[in-house]
């Protein structure tokens, strides 16, 4: 389940971390490489006797119907290995309704191919898209098609506040579209050793986080926070900021921040980083140990007798390293939803996508598009496992595993939603962010400095 | 049709394998049946020329082309619509970024040149006298073997910060030290990256130095240490000055790999921490940030760092030549 981080540098970074973890540790087990699990673990029923297989439906007010029209239709994405198969089965139906012939190809690096492709003028016909940021500056660079044939309406009626939009341009026009969603801001803890429960608030989890850090004793401490990724280290903080800002400022702030209207500097965004601050202070291991551990590595100090810290925040991918570094078993996790910080903005919650554009306008392509917007189509992956929809229309009960349909639950009943910060960004503040949060974590009191050079960035980056 | 024989992977490398060559060959058998054809006086003059013209045009087309364009690239602005001048140079040489950058491949052509070069002749002249000189002579040179990623995962696991993994680190607390974050602690992790530089080239100016060395001959130095001259002396005065060429060579060489310092830092630390380089900030640009203008730049400047070395390879490699 990669659904919720870059793709392309968060996938390739991954898989050479992973094994570079795999060789360290001799004769741990084979089936430990995190870049293989994909599959949500749960036994999934063949794509057939789903009676969502038949598309011929109403497609959830779309207004998709199913025509023959032939031909074929490429389309590159960041799925491999089970989620492939799991992509190639929920197209299934729509080939064989439509008698096209859907060519996939997986990348490990939407980003440098697509990049590439542009460059080079040799595109697919569909693509997965890194993240809205690059969405944007391909639709300006006229390499994304509108997709104004979707009913938009129908579309963003089916989605929590706020999700459909993201896949609009700048004049509105509706670019990128989402199949699979992913929750952020999940609070991970081992049942074992956190009794509290869920807490009301932010300031009341950190109390009892503390409380219970404390009665442990020795050197256990309340967070596990580990930000190394390759070349992508840093983005396990970057999260938690984005978490952080929506919940504690409010989503109006937090948009001017993804606009690159919000300075680094102003007191909203500076609040943040200090109550970050304060949860790495509360770390386990201290400052080297935070920058120099792998996120997927991080949560390992919470499974061991006696426990090395007590909590973790990370989306729900995250359970996959659990299971393969850590080797916790199923019942040895549990999680809440980040709590909120200012109760004006309760219900917020941060979440991810994996966004879909057109770059070559053809009429399988548009036929294709608003299939996968159908929540039949939709079905079929989420009941094949490692898959959260955004569309209402996908009931509940189709999840075969508990995290999953209580994801789906909270990115349903979500007051306010917005997608990863740093994914909107551009590439350079972007980049920027994860250095700061690797900056920060080694050394708290440059927070002025990091801030000030942050400002720099985005006045640069926004800039074209 | 095409499209299928295409799509077969196999059957394209097939193709491509004995289809080159057989073109190759097809191309010069061509030529040769022209320059019969021509007028005697001309074939002479031609033959250079036809031969050359297939190297010269896969040069042209895949070196001197993008070369061209990636300077001329480097005066545009990011979408490429604007002439902007200097102004991607302007920032190269104000932003934090780059300057760290520079400032680091600076210390990697001093310090991997000179430990390279000083460690290399070190090893080379006290191997030159004793029996077991390929072995030890095989083991110095072997980690030439292993890719630059390869060296690069190999060190960040020897530096790890889990003293469980890392062997540094592991020696470090077996003796009841802290673990040290090898990796992430300014300045030494500057230091601790090129020691893995040195590890990889050690081999290849050892082995090019006690070449030179056997060359010197053995009457020179015997005539030396008649005329009551002490080892340091003989090193000082005689092997020194007539290895010199040799030196030089080994070390524009290593300044140049110094330059392009990529693979390294990219797996061990991706340019965190105060470690970036030049190439590194290059592909960030380029693939990251999306500033192909910058990108270019970067590519320019790194160019024109290297030209004078490669000169300098080439006047010394003729100079060579010419005493042969």
């Amino acid at each position: 389940m990669m659904e919720s981080w870059h793709p392309a540098r968060r996938l390739a970074t991954l898989l050479v971390v992973g094994s570079l973890v795999l060789a360290a540790c001799s004769g741990g087990d084979g089936g430990a490489s995190p870049g293989a699990t994909t599959d949500g673990g749960a036994a999934s029923p063949p794509a057939g006797e789903s009676p969502a297989a038949s598309p011929s439906g109403d497609g959830g007010g779309t207004g998709f119907q199913c025509e023959n029209i032939g031909g074929e239709v490429s389309v590159v994405g960041s799925w491999s290995g089970a989620e492939q198969d799991s992509f190639l089965a929920m197209v299934a139906p729509w080939e064989e309704c439509s008698g096209a012939t859907v060519n996939y190809t997986g990348s490990r690096d939407l980003q440098t191919q697509l990049t590439t492709g542009i460059a080079g003028g040799n595109l697919p016909d569909l693509a997965g898209l890194p993240g809205p940021g690059l969405m944007k500056e391909w639709y300006d660079q006229g390499a994304l098609k509108p997709l104004d044939f979707v009913d938009f309406e129908a579309y963003s009626s089916s989605t929590p506040a706020g999700f459909a939009e993201l896949g609009t341009a700048e004049d509105g026009t509706l670019i990128g579209i989402f199949t699979k969603a992913a929750v952020k801001g999940l609070i991970w803890f081992n049942p074992k050793h956190w009794t509290a429960g869920e807490p009301a608030s932010w300031d009341e989890l950190q109390q009892s986080a503390q409380s219970a850090a404390q009665e442990l004793g020795g050197d256990a401490a309340a967070w596990c926070v580990g930000v190394e990724s390759g070349g992508a280290s840093g983005w396990p903080g970057t999260d938690w900021l984005e978490d952080i800002v929506l919940r504690q400022s409010g989503p109006d702030v937090y948009d001017a921040w993804v606009r690159g209207e919000q300075k680094w500097t102003s007191p909203e965004i500076r609040q943040a980083w200090e109550t970050f601050g304060e949860v790495l202070s509360a770390s386990h291991g201290g400052p080297n140990y935070i920058v120099n551990t792998n996120f997927g590595t991080a949560a390992n100090p919470m499974f061991s007798d006696p426990p090395g810290c007590l909590l973790h925040h990370q989306a729900s991918f995250i359970t996959d390293f659990f299971k393969n570094e850590a080797g916790a078993a199923e019942g040895d996790y549990d999680f809440f939803v980040m709590p909120d910080i200012n109760e004006q903005f309760a219900g917020s919650i941060t979440g991810a996508g994996d966004l879909f554009g057109m770059f070559n306008d053809t009429e399988q392509a548009r036929s294709l598009v608003q299939y996968l917007l159908t929540p039949e189509a939709q079905q079929i992956w989420v009941e094949r496992g490692g898959f959260i929809s955004g569309n209402r229309n996908v009931p509940l009960d189709a999840y075969p595993d508990e995290t999953s349909r209580r994801s789906a639950q909270i990115l349903q009943e979500a007051q306010t939603f917005r997608f990863d910060g740093s994914d909107q960004f551009p590439g350079a503040m972007n980049e920027a962010f994860f250095s700061a949060v690797v900056r920060f974590a080694t050394d708290q009191s440059q927070l002025d400095a990091i801030l000030s050079e942050l400002d720099t960035v985005q006045a640069d980056a926004y800039g074209g | 049709m095409l499209d299928d024989l295409l799509g077969n992977r196999l059957l394209s490398a097939a193709l491509v394998v004995v289809g080159v060559p057989v073109v190759l060959v097809g191309y010069i058998l061509l030529v040769e049946a022209v320059l019969r054809r021509l007028p005697r006086r001309w074939s002479p003059r031609a033959r250079p020329w036809l031969w050359l013209a297939p190297a010269l045009v896969f040069l042209g087309v895949f070196l001197v082309y993008p070369a061209i364009s990636t300077i001329l690239r480097s005066f545009y602005n990011r979408r490429n619509d604007e002439f902007i001048g200097l102004e991607n140079y302007a920032w190269f040489f104000n932003a934090p970024d780059t300057l760290i950058a520079l400032r680091n491949n600076a210390l990697w052509v001093v310090f991997l040149t000179g430990l390279v070069v000083g460690v290399g002749l070190l090893v080379a002249i006290l191997v030159d006298r004793v029996r077991y000189e390929g072995v030890v002579k095989s083991v110095v040179f072997l980690p030439m073997a292993i890719s630059w990623v390869a060296a690069g995962v190999i060190w960040r696991l020897m530096y790890d910060f889990n003293p469980n993994i890392g062997t540094l680190n592991a020696a470090v607390t077996a003796t009841g030290g802290d673990p040290i974050a090898w990796i992430s602690t300014e300045p030494i992790n500057n230091f601790m990256l090129i020691i893995v530089g040195v590890w990889m080239l050690t081999g290849f100016a050892m082995v090019i130095l006690s070449a030179g060395l056997k060359g010197i001959s053995a009457e020179l130095l015997e005539a030396a240490r008649v005329d009551g001259a002490n080892e340091v002396q003989v090193f000082r005065q005689i092997v020194l000055p007539l290895l010199a060429p040799t030196i030089a060579v080994v070390a524009t060489t290593i300044v140049i790999y110094a330059l392009k310092t990529f693979d390294v830092v990219y797996v061990m630390t991706s340019g965190e921490f105060g470690t970036e380089v030049i190439a590194n900030r290059m592909i960030r640009e380029l693939f990251i940030s999306g500033q192909q203008g910058r990108a270019a730049a970067i590519a320019v400047v790194l160019f024109i760092a290297i030209v004078p070395m490669m000169i300098l390879n080439i006047r010394r490699f003729r100079q060579q030549e010419a005493i042969r």
